[in-house]
């Protein structure tokens, strides 16, 4: 860059080097931003074509629908960012709900039933982290495990739906907060709680940066002295725990436990985080841009249904998306290991 | 005894050995093959015939991991194969000519191998992580799958399909010859052919490969194409079994299931050194616990816990600091040599 003397020029190039030192070092929001783009562009396209597309209604119901898929989310940030994958969350969700409505129905009062199913969730995770930290198994095949046992556990404890009539259950699903024209449940509440309780480790704790060290460097961070072990298992901890939190959400919105619910939310989970810019080679990633993604992944959905047209073109949709993201990814990262 | 016992294919084929032995102990019936018709029945023939859809994908799947790859999409082929050859049957006015037959199966495997290429072509060409370009398609292609047969199953009634999974040559089950004739011919061009070690060699070490002039990108991408058309195959095997094209349960979870006997039979996720007769092995254990977890009553949707102590049991033995640690028992600690620890490190490569 070259630094002129002169007063005006100065400004211009001012400008210039200050968008270059923005990208050099905000260049991992990069994607999210771009999410953020993607986001606003099917809001307005589906606004012209169908004119009432942004209602208040219409955008309270997008978190209301994605409410249990985005806390799955935010936990699989967290697992992502290590470098790991967690694919057990969709059969934990479906696991801890199961057990959830199994335990109301025989009486257990929810003050219990809940910690209980949450416990269960989070005794998944660690039983998934133990296995990667301690035996060197990759994180693929020890949340394949997880998955397998999780799946086969909720059809032990019931291989048909169980209707929920606990008041306080299916409160978080009914009751409605109204703001102006728009409304949140309990369970948009708490979706966005764990969002934000979740951006806020990941940014400003010693617990979230540590995250991040060990999927930016494992070796790095372990000569740094960091606790790797303790931080890789808490994460697959916080994503059993998330996933049985939407296993909780979930139970309250259909007013059921399914065993077969979430077959294939584990992809859709890890769609979104990485469609809201999270890397998956780990060190970069946001748990607002998961976010994001969920919110992408959502409105597709519903526009979709506000076409009429076959739910299935959200899954290509969704995965072409994936692809355009992924292939933006890759070249961020070719330019940051030439810059090297 | 201690060549025998060291020999990489001992544990699988024991535990397979061990398997069928407990269920021949429970019932007898279990290893009687009766004969009828000039065809083998009984409940291992049925094993075999029910295992060439899961063997066909699991060949796919080692060649893919010895490149160091994976391929989570096959079931997804597996359904958009299904559909498209179903479809193109149904569509016709005669189903039960051989001519149709043959035209749709030829279609299936073409729209499999395209599918493969793309796969190959994000991992080799672009240069993306194989576990998230195949996840592309492991997430498209059931939409794919559900748009070509209308979001309906389509049903169809061909006797020259159906003949692929339940016909019967010389005794055995068709289905079965075709897959043990696939795994025959493919194990003799990665073995006969300097293919096999040039693929291990990129798995090994890619960056070592290509300095030592191995032309790794074409290698890797026809790992894809046939793991593509492999799973193709075996989306027309589950769906002539069927008579259906369920865009959403074929081939369900088979990813899974296959790189779980990949594993099983020896193959490490790492990449390299791969066996094919490990993973033949892996695969008639995976379907002979199967069978064995229908008998003792347990629903088949609770399977999945078994699979998944399994699949710990397998993954701690093959893990390094089990290693270490039985190591230790045997030996007193101080008596723990250093070189012990590179030899751990080959186990776990």
């Amino acid at each position: 860059m070259t630094t002129l003397e002169t007063a005006p020029a100065n400004t211009r190039t001012s400008f210039a080097s200050r968008y270059h030192t923005f990208m050099s070092r905000h260049g991992s929001l990069m994607p999210t931003f771009a999410a953020v783009a993607i986001l606003l562009v099917i809001f307005a396209g589906a606004q012209i074509k169908f004119g009432n597309f942004i209602t208040p209604g219409n955008i309270s119901a997008l978190l209301l629908d994605n409410a249990a898929l985005l806390i799955m989310a935010v936990g699989m940030t967290f697992v992502i960012i290590t470098a790991g994958i967690d694919l057990s969350v969709g059969s934990v969700m479906a696991f801890t709900g199961i057990w959830l409505a199994q335990m109301l129905q025989s009486g257990v009062n929810a003050a219990f039933a809940i910690p209980i199913m949450l416990v269960g969730g989070a005794l998944v995770g660690l039983l998934i982290g133990l296995l990667v930290q301690y035996f060197d198994v990759q994180p693929f095949i020890a949340s394949l495990a997880g998955l397998f046992l999780a799946r086969g556990l909720a059809y032990i404890v019931s291989t048909r739906s169980i209707r929920v009539e606990d008041p306080t259950v299916l409160w978080l699903q009914s009751a409605r907060i109204h703001i102006g024209q728009f409304y949140i449940t309990p369970t948009g509440i708490l979706a966005l709680l764990v969002v934000a309780v979740g951006a806020f480790v990941m940014q400003f704790t010693r617990f979230g940066r540590t995250i991040y060290a060990i999927g930016g460097n494992e070796q790095s961070a372990r000569l740094m002295g960091l606790n790797i072990a303790r931080t890789k298992i808490a994460v697959y901890v916080i994503s059993g725990f998330c996933a049985a939190l939407s296993g909780l959400v979930l139970t309250a919105y259909s007013g059921a436990g399914y065993p077969r619910n979430g077959i294939g939310w584990e992809l859709d989970a890890i769609a979104a985080v990485v469609i809201g810019g999270t890397l998956l080679m780990g060190g970069r990633g946001y748990v607002l841009g998961s976010m994001v993604g969920v919110l992408v992944f959502g409105t597709i959905q519903t526009v979709i249904s506000f076409m009429g047209a076959e739910q299935s073109w959200t899954r290509i949709i969704v995965g072409l998306l994936l692809l355009l993201f992924i292939v933006v990814q890759r070249a961020i990262v070719a330019r940051a290991e030439r810059r090297r | 005894m201690k060549t025998i016992v060291k020999h990489r294919l001992f544990w699988p084929s024991a535990a397979l050995v061990a398997l069928i032995a407990i269920n021949a102990a429970v019932r007898p019936n279990f290893v009687k093959i009766t004969m009828l018709d000039g065809h083998l029945y009984g409940n291992l023939i049925d094993i075999l015939r029910q295992s060439a859809p899961l063997m066909l994908v699991s060949l796919g799947m080692t060649i893919v991991i010895a490149t160091r790859g994976i391929d989570l999409s096959v079931g997804a082929i597996m359904a958009v194969s299904g559909a498209v050859a179903l479809q193109i049957i149904a569509g016709s006015s005669e189903p039960d000519n051989l001519g149709v037959v043959a035209w749709a199966v030829f279609a299936a495997l073409a729209v499999s191998l395209v599918l493969g290429a793309w796969n190959g072509f994000l991992v080799s060409v672009v240069g993306i992580q194989p576990i998230i370009a195949t996840l592309v398609l492991m997430l498209a292609g059931r939409g794919v799958a559900l748009l070509i047969t209308g979001g309906k199953i389509t049903t169809v009634n061909s006797s020259p399909y159906k003949y692929l999974s339940t016909g019967y040559l010389l005794l055995l089950p068709f289905a079965f010859l075709l897959a043990m004739a696939i795994v025959a011919i493919v194990g003799a061009v990665e073995r006969r052919s300097a293919l096999g070690v040039l693929t291990e060699a990129v798995g090994i070490n890619p960056e070592a490969s290509r300095l030592a002039g191995v032309r790794s990108r074409g290698i890797v991408w026809s790992a894809y194409v046939g793991s593509g058309v492999l799973a193709g195959i075996a989306g027309i095997l589950y769906s002539s079994n069927i008579k259906a094209a369920d865009a959403n349960n074929a081939g369900q979870l088979i990813e899974l299931y296959a790189i779980l006997a990949v594993v099983m039979g020896g193959t490490s996720l790492m990449g390299g050194k791969f066996t094919i007769a490990g993973t033949v092995i892996g695969v008639l254990f995976i379907q002979t616990l199967d069978s064995t977890i229908l008998f003792l009553g347990i629903s088949p949707d609770q399977s999945p816990v078994f699979f998944a102590i399994v699949v710990i049991i397998v993954v701690l033995i093959q893990s390094p600091s089990m290693h270490r640690w039985v190591r230790g028992l045997k030996h007193s600690p101080d008596k723990q040599s250093p070189v012990d620890a590179p030899s751990d490190a080959e186990v776990a490569a």
